[in-house]
């Protein structure tokens, strides 16, 4: 009974919905007023996210003709509920789970499921741009997942378990190092950010695959994509920096690093232009796949 | 319950989205659009997202001369955005057609007589700090429940 209460603490609480979608936004909102900024604009006021959520909330949901309402709506409710499922398995300090053996493959599986989500989405809307976009995701998401899996996994052969808490606490090492540099390589395009934004290029097909969601579905579609915003970072900081014995240091440096990838990956969105699907394609192949094959060599050599 | 009412009601008002629609316009209020969201005005202070969908919008920015063609779009149009929603007119050719009016192309009628209007923004075309305050002035409305739409509604509920 302790565990199961537990886990559900860690997946209503922290770090799940109820602090980390509090935590998207403030993220959400960071990104926006940087890009802002750095466009010589003023941005939006702090709590712009929040009120975009709440007034989605309190909108109308129309369903496009000819449209399955049951996978309809139940996409975005499992799109969020799989990356808070997420976020409750990474150690964050403070989060009650506890650490299971092999809970990195769940995780990486968690992950996966967001993704998936969208591409339903896209094909189930019915709306051509919808479709377009649901297939640059999925095709984009078969190239950038090789750096990003071969990251977590270099990291999982350099601590020698598939244990969250494992990664966490491996002796700081080169690994460390290069299999960050490969993790923040798939950052951009799993964020869907500026050169990757391929599947969410608004110009191209209007909007990414929410185009024919509207009201609390799409509310829930954006906070799942907070969430997965904390997701990101907060796994990056957990599993690459070095972790200090004080929890609360801990929580303070995770969320100074998380802040910092974002700036960096909003820097990049700000300078760069959209790339097309296949130079996307072929960039994460040649040179994530060459970071790849450099972290895993040096996991093997060690 | 009332609380949060309360709370989706202020956030009507602070996230407005704007979708636009081009019933026949000469390009010329569209293209004062466009400054929205450029610096020197930044609608985004106020929340404003300009979308490409009309369901993720709240408000539809209508321009144009209204033609015969385009009359049907704007009707299924309008109907696509979620309520509640308002409609903002920009220029003088959505209320008499402008300069245009009597072509055997166009309408010759007020675009409140398609769809509700309830902001209109003069000016051929309108300033952008007008358009913007047309806006403004819909996301307030959206607050208050006192869009055309939003009071048609209520009053179907009551009868
Ligand atoms: S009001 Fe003037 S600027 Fe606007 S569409 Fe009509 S003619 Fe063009």
């Amino acid at each position: 009974m302790n565990a199961v209460w537990s886990y559900l603490v860690a997946f209503v609480v922290w770090p799940g919905l109820l602090l980390a979608a509090p935590l998207g936004w403030l993220e959400l909102w960071f990104m926006r007023k940087l890009v802002a900024r750095l466009q010589g604009r003023q941005g939006p006021p702090f709590f712009q996210p929040f009120f975009d959520f709440m007034k989605l909330l309190g909108k109308e949901t129309v369903i496009p003709r000819g449209v399955n309402r049951g996978i309809f709506l139940a996409l975005p409710v499992v799109s969020l509920a799989s990356v808070t499922a997420a976020l409750a398995i990474v150690p964050l300090p403070g989060n009650p789970a506890p650490s299971l053996p092999g809970d990195v493959v769940l995780l990486l599986y968690l992950m996966e499921v967001p993704i998936l989500c969208e591409v339903l989405a896209g094909y189930v809307s019915r709306s051509i741009y919808g479709q377009v976009a649901a297939m640059r995701e999925a095709l984009l998401s078969l190239a950038y997942n090789l750096p990003f899996l071969v990251a977590i996994i270099a990291m999982a052969q350099e601590a020698g378990s598939f244990q969250m808490s494992a990664l966490q606490a491996a002796p700081y090492g080169v690994v460390h190092l290069l299999a960050a540099l490969t993790f923040l390589l798939a950052l951009p395009a799993r964020m869907k950010l500026n050169p990757f934004s391929i599947a969410n290029a608004e110009h191209e097909i209007v909007a990414d695959s929410h185009i024919e969601y509207s009201g609390p579905p799409l509310a829930l579609f954006k906070l799942s994509h907070a969430v997965e915003l904390v997701l990101l970072t907060e796994l990056f900081a957990v599993v690459f920096i070095p972790a200090t014995p004080w929890p609360l240091v801990n929580l303070l440096v995770y969320l100074a690093a998380g802040v910092a990838v974002l700036g960096g990956v909003t820097l990049l969105a700000t300078a760069t232009a959209r790339l097309r699907l296949t130079q996307a394609f072929r960039f994460y192949w040649v040179w994530g796949g060459l970071a790849s094959a450099v972290t895993l060599a040096a996991t093997l050599v060690r | 319950m009332n609380l949060i009412e309360r709370v989706i009601a202020i956030s009507r008002r602070r996230s407005p989205w704007i979708c636009r629609l081009n019933a026949g316009s000469c390009n010329g209020c569209d293209i004062e659009i466009t400054p929205l969201l450029s610096p020197r005005y930044d609608a985004e202070q106020l929340g404003v997202e300009l979308h490409g969908t009309p369901k993720h919008a709240d408000i539809v920015l209508i321009s144009g001369t209204l033609t015969l063609r385009s009359r049907q779009a704007i009707l299924d149009i309008y109907a696509q955005v979620p309520n509640p929603k308002a409609v903002v007119a920009l220029g003088s050719c959505p209320a008499s057609g402008n300069v245009f009016a009597g072509s055997p192309l166009v309408l010759s009628e007020s675009l409140d007589s398609i769809v509700p209007v309830d902001v209109w923004v003069p000016g051929c075309p309108p300033r952008p700090q007008a358009i913007l305050d047309g806006v403004a002035r819909a996301a307030k409305l959206l607050e208050e429940g006192a869009t055309k739409s939003q009071l048609e509604s209520r009053r179907g509920r009551l009868s």
